[in-house]
């Protein structure tokens, strides 16, 4: 079958025309930008990449781009993005949601999903803190960050994301800065290219609930080192850094998931045979 | 020797035993030796809570027409030792006529047996095992019991060959040997006359509920699953991983119940048949994930294998209990569709049928099984394939006016896939527009209401919403496993009341089907509905849902106990005679 030569895709054809609901200055708006412009730099077509999200500000990210999208349910963006990973491994998957979503109540996902090692990208817009429900304090959020429902801070540690998703098995796992879109450009573009589970942290600042986080865009730095197949020495490198490194951190080479659906492998079995007596 | 012996069309027999004793094993050898010389049969596993060396039983009842329930009694209990049998109490009721099979080597029978002043007889399944080399006592019983079954050794023999296959010749001629020692002493035993067979019966079936809802899925064309185990439904996802995989589709274990459900969402979203299975409080932790299949309307298949509730309950055991969660569990008006499987045979077709729903309505569909039939085994008449129709509609001509959420008349939209040029939407648990917008506005809520009520309440679900059988002023309406023991029990009454007696059992539980329901009522005086859950949910769903006769009653108890057909037969017996 011969298929028309397409023309070049640019960023803006990865863009919906749905108004963002996020407030003017959110970290969110470059996220997107940076999204749109590393499909276009990969030449995806829109209709072969699903953007899988939970619930909170970020995860509105899939109705704003022109691809195949699901905005599911609180905490669930990344089983949901798995199977839809497992069933048509044709498709890029990205996966994309906010700190609530992907550390508190998708926790657990987390974990397996870096475990499982599925080709898919998981993007979490990093503002530590809840922003649809107005300012509560988040698992990467400060211990003495003061809000209504915890005042005086939780004086609970925060959540390390990235020693995590190292820990449990992700293929890739880098830092980026909202502020920075062709930095994040290159790195969703790494991520995306990179075969297996890629966890791409974005510290995306929320200037209605932490406005202190203007500050970031100072506070950043690109990264002294280059990346490490050396998971451990990873770890040992975000640990002791200041949180601000930004650039890719690990490139491991496990094996990605194993995949089954659509393979042509058929083996033929006559399955009511195995009842007969 | 002459013993009182009761002429029956079955004979049931309980194996029991500590667990590694091989109760299991060799009620498994019966059953086969039974299907092969051409009966039916049925044999329920019952274990404890250890993973081993706890203690086990294997419920069995053979006969000449197909069986799907337990008898009242039991007429041969054999034990090849009695620790922890008592647990066992309420699963094995015996009486006098009961013929309790005892080794001397193991102590005294149990006095919750020996009060219902059974017949005892000793085998020394110990000691005979002992002069075999590799024997075990629990052949020496199987050789016994078959022989009290008037199974025929000829059939008996071949059903160790298969089933001991893998363990090679000299596992194979040790209980052999030890079967026919077993064989010789029950030589002048009665347990009840049963008819001798000789026949074969090369086209039945052995298979379980959990098995033939698998086979149900494979035919409706599942090719994904994903699932976190959980008693009585792990067998389901055991069965299905390697032959999902053949298929060319694939089975993920999740992490969890909200993985496991969501995966199916997500591989259903990307355009391929997608189930999984729980029980109980599985289904708890999967509601919010139907709500959003309802929402985003994604086609899913979810089985439940229901077990004693609430919360962990009792694992082990059946209960007809999660109608409530499966019909009323979601939050908000969401209109989904629960079907129920009334054998072990009916979970194929269920199941089947419920991924055709699903597929065609674009709408989650819960499939109500449980712990009994789940697990039982059971020597059935090939199930037949009943090939649906199953297609999801799908979005074909796509132009720049398309709405994945349209307005159509049945309420199906047609639905893109990922990698459809064009059709790119975001799927949502939000409310939204016709064409996949969030939003707020009342409009768009109620037209979204009505559209995703419409497409369920009008499918033609034709003529499998019940099974209808026979005719009368009395009418027993009933679901789910329950239902095998109730029309053993109204055929117990055929030719007792005066009465006849109509059995209707639901397949569809929701939606209501008020037309099709006035219809199997019509000339029905009075209705008894019958099911096994501690508060009567059906029957309280059918009060609010339908029309009913004037004199509607309930039985209803909880299990872990399942109903037996002359319990049933004496209420109904009462309830005809008021």
């Amino acid at each position: 079958m011969s298929t028309p030569a397409p023309c070049k895709l640019k960023a803006s054809d990865y863009k919906s025309k749905t108004k963002p609901v996020w407030c003017p200055g959110c970290g969110d708006y470059h996220v997107l930008l940076s999204f749109a412009k590393a499909a276009a730099q990969l030449q995806l077509r829109p209709e072969e990449i699903a953007v899988i999200s939970g619930i909170g500000c970020s995860s509105r990210i899939p109705a704003y781009l022109n691809c195949y999208g699901f905005h599911g349910i609180h905490g669930r963006a990344l089983p949901l993005a798995t199977g839809v990973k497992v069933a048509r491994p044709d498709l890029t998957v990205i996966c994309a949601g906010g700190d609530g979503d992907g550390f508190s109540i998708g926790g657990n996902h987390l974990l397996h999903a870096c475990r499982r090692n599925i080709d898919i990208t998981y993007v979490v817009m990093d503002n530590e803190v809840y922003g649809m429900t107005k300012g509560q304090p988040s698992p990467t959020t400060a211990p003495d960050w003061d809000s209504k429902i915890a005042p005086g801070g939780t004086g609970v540690s925060p959540f390390h994301p990235l020693v995590i998703a190292l820990a449990s098995g992700a293929n890739f796992v880098a830092r980026a800065f909202s502020g920075d879109p062709n930095g994040t450009t290159k790195i969703l573009v790494d991520a995306i290219e990179h075969p297996g589970f890629s966890f791409v942290q974005i510290l995306s600042p929320c200037v209605t609930f932490r406005p202190d986080q203007r500050e970031w865009k100072n506070q950043v730095h690109p990264s002294p080192v280059t990346p490490t197949t050396d998971a451990s020495q990873a770890a040992r490198r975000v640990m002791t850094d200041d949180g601000f490194n930004i650039g890719v951190l690990y490139k491991g080479d496990r094996d990605p998931y194993r995949q089954t659906v659509g393979r042509n492998i058929r083996i033929e079995r006559n399955i009511d045979e195995e009842f007969q007596l | 020797m002459s013993e009182q012996a009761i002429n029956k069309d079955s004979i049931s027999i309980a194996l029991v035993g500590k667990g590694g004793a091989g109760v299991l094993t060799a009620g498994a050898i019966l059953l086969t030796a039974a299907a092969r010389c051409g009966r039916y049969g049925l044999l329920i596993p019952a274990v404890g809570p250890q993973i081993r060396g706890g203690e086990s039983a294997a419920l069995l009842r053979l006969g000449k027409t197909p069986i799907n329930c337990l008898d009242d009694h039991f007429d041969v209990l054999l034990g090849i030792n009695w620790q922890h049998a008592e647990r066992f109490r309420t699963d094995i009721p015996l009486t006098a006529d009961s013929l309790v099979v005892t080794d001397p080597s193991a102590g005294d029978v149990p006095e919750f047996i020996t009060a219902t002043g059974v017949r005892i007889h000793e085998l020394e399944m110990q000691a005979l095992s002992a002069t075999v080399t590799g024997g075990r006592p629990n052949m020496v019983a199987l050789g016994y019991v078959a022989r009290l079954a008037g199974i025929p050794d000829s059939a008996l023999l071949q059903a160790i060959e298969k089933k001991l296959a893998q363990k090679g010749p000299d596992s194979i001629k040790a209980s052999i040997d030890c079967v026919r020692l077993g064989w010789d002493q029950a030589a002048s035993v009665t347990a009840v006359e049963i008819e001798a067979v000789n026949g074969t019966a090369d086209e039945r079936w052995l298979i379980s509920g959990n098995h033939a809802a698998g086979l149900g899925a494979l035919r409706g064309g599942i090719k994904f699953a994903a699932a976190y185990p959980i008693t009585p439904a792990t067998e389901i996802l055991e069965w299905l991983a390697p032959r999902l995989h053949d298929a060319g589709g694939t089975l993920v274990q999740a992490e969890d119940e909200l993985a496991s459900i969501n995966m199916a969402i997500g591989a259903s979203y990307g355009g391929i048949p997608s189930l999984t299975a729980t029980s109980g409080p599985g289904l708890s932790l999967m509601i919010e994930g139907l709500g959003l299949a309802v929402g985003a309307e994604i086609p899913l298949v979810v089985i439940n294998v229901m077990r004693g509730g609430p919360s962990t309950g009792i694992p082990t055991k059946p209960e007809q209990s999660d109608f409530n969660a499966a019909v009323y569990g979601l939050h908000g008006d969401a209109p989904h569709i629960v079907v129920a499987a009334s054998s072990v045979a009916d979970c194929a077709y269920t199941t089947q049928w419920a991924v055709h729903l699903a597929e065609a309505t674009q709408a989650p569909v819960i499939v109500l099984s449980d712990q009994f039939i789940g697990q039982a085994i059971a020597v059935v008449d090939p199930i037949a394939n009943i090939k649906f129709l199953t297609q999801r509609k799908l979005a074909t001509a796509i132009d720049e006016n398309f709405q994945r959420y349209a307005l159509t008349a049945d309420g199906i939209s047609p639905m893109p896939l990922p990698g459809m040029p064009g059709g790119q939407y975001t799927a949502d648990g939000l409310e939204h527009t016709t064409g996949a917008t969030p939003s707020g506005l009342v409009d768009d809520h109620v037209a979204q209401l009505d559209k995703r009520a419409r497409k369920i309440e009008a499918f033609d679900y034709g003529q499998h919403w019940a099974e209808i059988e026979g005719d009368g002023e009395l009418a027993v309406l009933t679901w789910g496993s329950t239902t095998n023991t109730v029309r053993e029990a109204i055929g117990r009454l055929a030719n007792d009341l005066k009465a006849k007696i109509k059995l209707i059992s639901l397949r569809l539980l929701l939606p209501a089907q008020p037309d099709k329901m006035a219809e199997a009522l019509e000339g029905v005086q009075r209705l008894i509905v019958i099911e096994q859950n501690h508060s009567g949910q059906l029957y309280h769903f059918l009060r609010s849902w339908y029309d009913l006769p004037g004199d509607v009653a309930s039985i209803h108890r909880p299990g872990p106990s399942v109903f037996r057909p002359g319990e049933i037969a004496a209420k109904l017996r009462d309830w005809s005679d008021q």
